[in-house]
């Protein structure tokens, strides 16, 4: 399983619906958890949905901002501004890199 | 905001109102919806929410031209799609045509992890994208309380449920809130505190083993509107509700005249018949024929070209084809012929409200000219008698609205003199005829009144009838000593009464006889009594004539003594002497 993730490149997408706060927060946090945990593996496709609201029913987008990884699979998803690294990490199931 | 009193309701503009074409709903909200206001429809599991919903922007596609936007929560476009593909709404196409917009909202727990502070901008973003996409007028959000099932902080979901009514009343447009109904209160997450233009509570209740579904509308603030339970159907055209007060009175009236089928009961009304359109109750206890009164006028309203509608409530088509064949009223060819249609049911087979709807759409579909229920006492079993009461007062209503002669047979209980119904519809129906067992010694009898005929003269005798092989035959009115005399009494009276004709005959005979007899005696006695008289007068005579005789002898014989002898003076005359 950890092999195979770490062959990898993660695929992550954050809806994110105009440059609030919140909005900017999580772009900040999700990079800096990605740096750390995730480096030179990872993609981030950040989507603003106020400039393209069709694309929030694809990912089934309720609450913003939002992230999603795309690959590996499962889709999974995670909402708020990612302030909580645990629980980021949790969700994206990445071991943290201290660990690994 | 209290609601307004109805002065000023009229005074002032009224709320403008978005009309939602289900039927029957729009009456009793006045109008519609509230235009571009949140509607709150909650209800228990099975009520018909989501359909009530779906029915509301599709037929506000359809008839009002209005676009809508359906976001589901719970199902999918294409589940949704299918449960009401059944009903005629072909969603996808409505989709093709950009009329419709159905959003299905995903939302599982387990999918979702919480890491911090968010909003739910992305669902006003879908919805807002979705209703400016097609510039819907309509939206139904349908059931929003599966968000709390899947963001586990209430705090934000509640703040932005709060944020979303806003935001749809500052776009304008008409929403539909659907939410399962909790324990006590009108929703499981109190959803009406903040939806509170207009609350209406879908009921699904068993009641003696029967549902009925029945709505209610709780608040509706800026309007009036009906306040009672009124019961609704799921059919095959949708929702219809039923409003229990019925149209006003003010249908046309036919003056044309339709026979019941048995022409002397024809005779016993003053213009030989029922009015077009009016009803007519047939009431009677057990085996009085009440059927076959019935089958005699469906027949003869077949006969006449006509179609007739009936709704056999005890007897299945065939077994009812048979038993009147054997009256022969021949109600088979009409079958065939299309003129006539059979509907039997169980009464039970439905609650009382899909009875009517029923009703309604076969009297649409088949257009009769007349229609006959046997009997309308079967449907007691699935109501009570309120409930009864108020669907045949709106059934008589749209029958005569629709200018069809409706016949009902209604069975009484008890012997006598039971001259209410139980459904007491007697006030509502034009003409009700009677039938009754008039049970004698050792035999029963049947026999028919008006007890009342609207707008006509009608016989006030009650008339003896028998089902012949031959139909039904109203018999002649017989009168005894006490009265109008039935059965084996009647045959006695018709006996007794030839029997005293003759004897009056003879009678009268007798005496003539008599008569003559006495005028005879009397003249022979007048005979007699002039024979006697003839013999005394001729004696009498015969002595007169000798007396004079004997006179005139003597007068000669003096005078000549006279004159041998001249006359003394003091000698008396001889006549003196004699």
């Amino acid at each position: 399983m950890a092999e195979e993730n770490d062959d990898e490149t993660w695929e992550l997408r954050l809806y994110v619906a105009g440059q609030t706060p919140k909005s900017v927060t999580a772009l900040a946090n999700l990079k800096k958890h990605c740096e750390q945990h995730l480096k030179g593996r990872y993609k981030i496709e950040v989507i603003d949905l106020l400039a393209n609201p069709q694309l929030a029913e694809g990912d089934q987008i309720l609450a913003i901002p939002t992230l999603v990884r795309k690959v590996p699979e499962p889709i999974r998803k995670i909402i708020g501004d990612l302030s909580n690294e645990e629980r980021v990490l949790v969700g994206l199931d990445v071991r943290p890199l201290t660990r690994n | 905001m209290q609601e307004h009193s109805p002065s000023v309701a009229t005074a002032l503009p009224k709320l403008p109102k978005s009309p939602t074409g289900i039927e029957g709903l729009d009456e009793i909200t006045e109008g519609g919806l509230p235009q571009g206001r949140p509607t709150l429809i909650c209800g228990s599991a099975g009520c018909g929410k989501t359909l009530m919903g779906i029915e509301f922007l599709v037929r506000g596609i359809q008839n009002y031209n209005e676009p809508g936007v359906l976001m589901a929560f719970e199902e999918t476009a294409s589940e949704l799609a299918a449960n009401v593909a059944s009903l005629g709404f072909d969603l996808p196409d409505l989709q093709a045509q950009k009329m419709l917009r159905v959003d299905h909202v995903h939302v599982d727990r387990s999918e979702i992890e919480e890491t911090g502070e968010y909003d739910l901008e992305g669902l006003f973003i879908r919805l807002g994208h979705a209703i400016d996409s097609i510039g819907a007028k309509r939206v139904v959000l349908d059931t929003i309380e599966a968000l709390f099932s899947g963001f586990p902080n209430q705090g934000v979901l509640r703040s932005e449920i709060r944020r979303l009514f806003r935001w749809l009343k500052d776009k304008g447009v008409t929403t539909i809130i659907t939410a399962e109904r909790g324990d006590g209160t009108l929703t499981r997450q109190g959803l009406e505190e903040y939806v509170s233009d207009c609350v209406i509570l879908l009921d699904n209740r068993v009641i003696d083993q029967i549902t009925t579904r029945r709505l209610r509308i709780v608040k509706y603030r800026g309007s009036t509107h009906g306040t009672n339970e009124y019961p609704y159907l799921i059919t095959e055209d949708g929702i219809s509700v039923l409003p229990v007060t019925s149209l006003q009175l003010d249908h046309p009236v036919s003056d044309n005249i339709m026979s019941s089928g048995v022409p002397a009961l024809d005779e016993m009304f003053g213009r030989r018949g029922f009015y077009q359109g009016s009803s007519v109750l047939i009431t009677g206890t057990a085996g009085t024929a009440k059927t076959t009164l019935a089958a005699s006028f469906a027949e003869k309203v077949c006969q006449q070209g006509q179609r007739c509608l009936l709704f056999a409530f005890e007897e299945a088509p065939q077994q009812l084809l048979r038993n009147m064949k054997s009256v022969n009223i021949d109600l088979a060819s009409h079958v065939a012929s299309g003129l006539l249609r059979i509907e039997a049911s169980r009464p039970t087979i439905n609650g009382l409200e899909q009875h009517l709807v029923t009703l309604h759409r076969l009297v649409k579909e088949f257009r009769p000219d007349a229609i006959v229920i046997d009997p309308i006492t079967n449907l007691v079993s699935v109501g009570n008698t309120a409930e009864v009461r108020s669907m045949l007062t709106r059934l008589i209503d749209f029958l005569k609205v629709s200018g069809i002669t409706a016949l009902f047979t209604a069975l009484v209980s008890g012997r006598g003199q039971h001259e209410m119904t139980d459904e007491g519809v007697s006030s509502l129906v034009d003409t009700w005829v009677s039938v009754r067992d008039l049970e004698g010694i050792g035999e029963r009898n049947r026999g028919l009144s008006i007890l009342k005929s609207r707008g006509m003269a009608h016989s006030n005798q009650v008339r003896e009838f028998v089902v012949t092989e031959h139909g039904i035959k109203l018999l002649d009115v017989v009168v005894g000593p006490i009265g109008i005399v039935t059965g084996a009494s009647r045959l006695t009276q018709q006996l007794q009464e030839q029997a005293q004709t003759l004897a009056a005959q003879q009678e009268t005979d007798r005496r003539d006889r008599e008569l003559e007899r006495r005028r005879r005696v009397l003249e022979a006695n007048i005979a007699n009594l002039r024979t006697e008289f003839e013999s005394v007068e001729e004696e009498l005579r015969q002595i007169n004539t000798e007396a004079q005789n004997r006179q005139e002898t003597l007068t000669s014989g003096n005078l000549r003594i006279g004159a041998a002898n001249p006359p003394r003076r003091d000698t008396p005359a001889p006549d003196e002497k004699v």
